[in-house]
């Protein structure tokens, strides 16, 4: 299986580049996961990341896109609670590609 | 992450038979599973080491099992009706996504196998051995189909192409060879109830959400119950319906039709999910277990109706396979169809007068109606032949003043996958996604051109999905596709708020 290198330690990754053991992710890993999505990360692309971390941990699944834009649109505004807003921050779709860097797994199923 | 460039070929004004591209699709493959995602299904963790006798084995087992295959194997002439029907084929080019020469990937192992004259003329009649080339495409090319049965429309046999991919599929899994996409999903819904993995809080969660939402748009305590016993209706839907966009518009069209028309109604964790991946890999024993939570879940929470949401190839297994897999359902309301698609209840309600439309909140769109594979070729609505293309047009002329069709050979029985059908809706296949999509994006481009169309609606998951992913490759915007329930919820009147 394939492996990301960070600040010299290997994190184990899956075919499609997502984390293999979420309890190992810290934020260099998450720049770097970041990076091979091609996004500049930026304090509201954090928030984003660390929403879904703190969903995961209490759910064991992503949320929802409602879920997650209701909760972006009460930190950071009504204007960018909206999937539209992110979209513009994760061009490939927040539920995919934010999963990723945040070193959440993927979400499966007619997604 | 070694991908494939992802390119959509040029939209024409009407679709024209590809110059031929030999094995230009043969390197696109779907990541396989790994051997935990398999051996939680049955299956074997890897290729086994005898897997050509394992696989002939197994392809006589279903040739003694499934009478049709023998006959789809045996009956095809040739002809060559199939060839350009296939969407996979129109935007490849790849001469193996002719349909016909997809099938001739096992028809050919079958003749050398099975027939008297393949066993001692192989070379006369086109039969040849199971060598791993073979295999490979076999693995290539039967996750490159999408089980839509366009092609068997024009087959003057009425070859069913989709259960000769099936068997295919069921024959790789036998030794080993399964794909990510579809068999990690089977092993989630197994284990957690639906194909995203959504656990029961977390879905309890989702909806209490979406009801505050609710509440804030239209002023009433509009509901979205779970697991509440003695609820008329079961509603059983697609998992994405909770979780993505656009399908949750549709979630909550549902919960509106039944707040405005005063039916109880329930969904259950246990069965959170319509969709039967099972279906796509022709297992029939994974499609009775995925089915059977639908039967459990009925008995425990008594429901008296059993509906299914937005989901095609659901539709299929709920309509056609429900009954022989998880009936008899003798114990519920006769009135009402067994099981019921959510778009028959709509109407009827309609019908009776019991829901009404302010049609001007859909005044911003001119719709059209992309028709799901497996509901057009594959089940039916209503008790009139074609009920399944009249009933969610129906509702549509109800709710919006707008609608359009594409061209007629777009659309009902002879309508285009959306090109991610049939457990290939995934992102290693993106480039067959997209260029597959391209009859349905040429069939579209010229409603928006002609008309103005500026919303697709469908009834499908995996078609909402596959869209919104692939209509930007075609410079459409994302929002252009929705549910008919979306557009439903939009225009029902609540009452005063």
């Amino acid at each position: 299986m394939a492996a990301i290198e960070v600040n010299g330690k290997s994190y184990e990754v899956d075919e499609e580049g997502y984390l293999v053991n979420l309890a190992e992710w810290n934020e260099d890993v998450g720049k770097l996961l970041a990076e091979g999505e091609k996004i500049e990360m930026t304090p509201s692309h954090w928030e984003v990341v660390n929403f879904l971390r703190d969903y995961y941990n209490e759910f064991q699944i992503a949320p929802a896109v409602r879920v997650l834009t209701k909760a972006i649109g009460k930190k950071l505004g009504p204007e960018k609670g909206n999937s539209q807003y992110l979209y513009e921050l994760f061009p490939y779709g927040p539920a995919k590609q934010a999963c990723k860097i945040a070193g959440l797994p993927k979400p499966t199923g007619c997604i | 992450m070694a991908a494939a460039p992802i390119t959509a070929p040029p939209l024409k004004p009407y679709p024209v038979i590809p110059i031929l591209e030999v094995g230009a699709m043969a390197g696109t493959k779907s990541f396989p599973a790994n051997a935990q995602i398999q051996e939680a299904l049955g299956f074997p963790g890897e290729l086994v080491e005898d897997w050509h006798d394992k696989a002939i084995d197994k392809l006589g087992e279903l040739l003694g099992k499934y009478r049709s295959l023998k006959v789809y194997l045996d009956a095809c002439v040739h002809c060559g009706a199939c060839t350009d029907k296939c969407h996979y084929f129109l935007g490849t080019g790849d001469p193996k996504n002719m349909p016909v020469a997809r099938q001739d990937l096992l028809r050919k192992v079958y003749r050398r196998h099975f027939t008297w004259s393949g066993k001692w003329f192989p070379k006369l009649v086109g039969a040849e051995d199971l060598t791993k080339e073979v295999l490979d495409d076999w693995y290539s090319y039967f996750h490159q189909c999408s089980e839509c049965r366009r092609c068997s429309v024009f087959c003057p046999y009425g070859i069913d192409t989709a259960e000769i991919t099936m068997a295919a599929r069921e024959v790789m899994d036998t030794i080993g060879l399964g794909t990510k996409y579809t068999n990690e999903i089977i092993g989630k819904v197994h284990k957690v109830g639906n194909n995203l993995g959504l656990p029961p809080a977390a879905l309890q969660d989702t909806l209490s959400s979406i009801e505050e939402d609710l509440k804030e748009e239209t002023g009433q305590d509009i509901r979205l119950p779970v697991n509440e016993k003695g609820a008329e209706v079961l509603l059983v839907t697609p998992s994405a319906d909770f979780f993505a966009e656009p399908h949750v518009y549709s979630l909550m069209g549902y919960a509106k039709v039944f707040h405005a028309a005063g039916i109880s109604w329930t969904l259950s964790t246990h069965a959170s999910e319509a969709a039967n991946f099972g279906m796509f890999i022709g297992n029939y024993g994974q499609m009775q277990k995925i089915a059977t939570r639908v039967r459990e879940s009925i008995l425990d929470l008594g429901a008296r109706r059993l509906v299914v949401g937005e989901c095609g190839h659901a539709w299929r297994a709920a309509y056609s396979f429900w009954n022989t897999l998880i009936g008899p359902f003798d114990f519920l309301d006769p009135n009402y169809p067994v099981p019921q698609h959510i778009c028959e209840l709509t109407y009827d309600l309609i019908q009776r007068g019991a829901i009404a439309f302010d049609k001007s909140a859909n005044d911003k769109y001119v719709v059209t109606f992309h028709d799901s594979c497996n509901v057009a070729r594959a089940s039916r609505m209503g008790n009139l032949p074609g009920g399944q293309f009249e009933i969610p047009r129906a509702i549509i002329r109800a709710v919006a003043n707008k609608f359009v069709e594409m061209y007629p050979d777009s659309i009902r029985e002879k309508t285009f996958c959306c090109g991610g059908g049939g457990g290939i809706l995934t992102d290693d296949l993106m480039d067959v996604r997209v260029k597959g999509a391209l009859p349905r994006m040429e069939a579209l481009q010229a409603v928006v051109d002609s008309d103005g169309v500026n919303f697709m609606a469908m009834i499908c998951a995996i078609c909402k999905a596959q869209f919104t992913k692939v209509v930007p490759y075609y410079k459409f915007n994302m929002s252009m596709v929705g549910g008919v329930h979306q557009l439903v919820g939009n225009a029902i009147r609540l009452g005063p708020k």
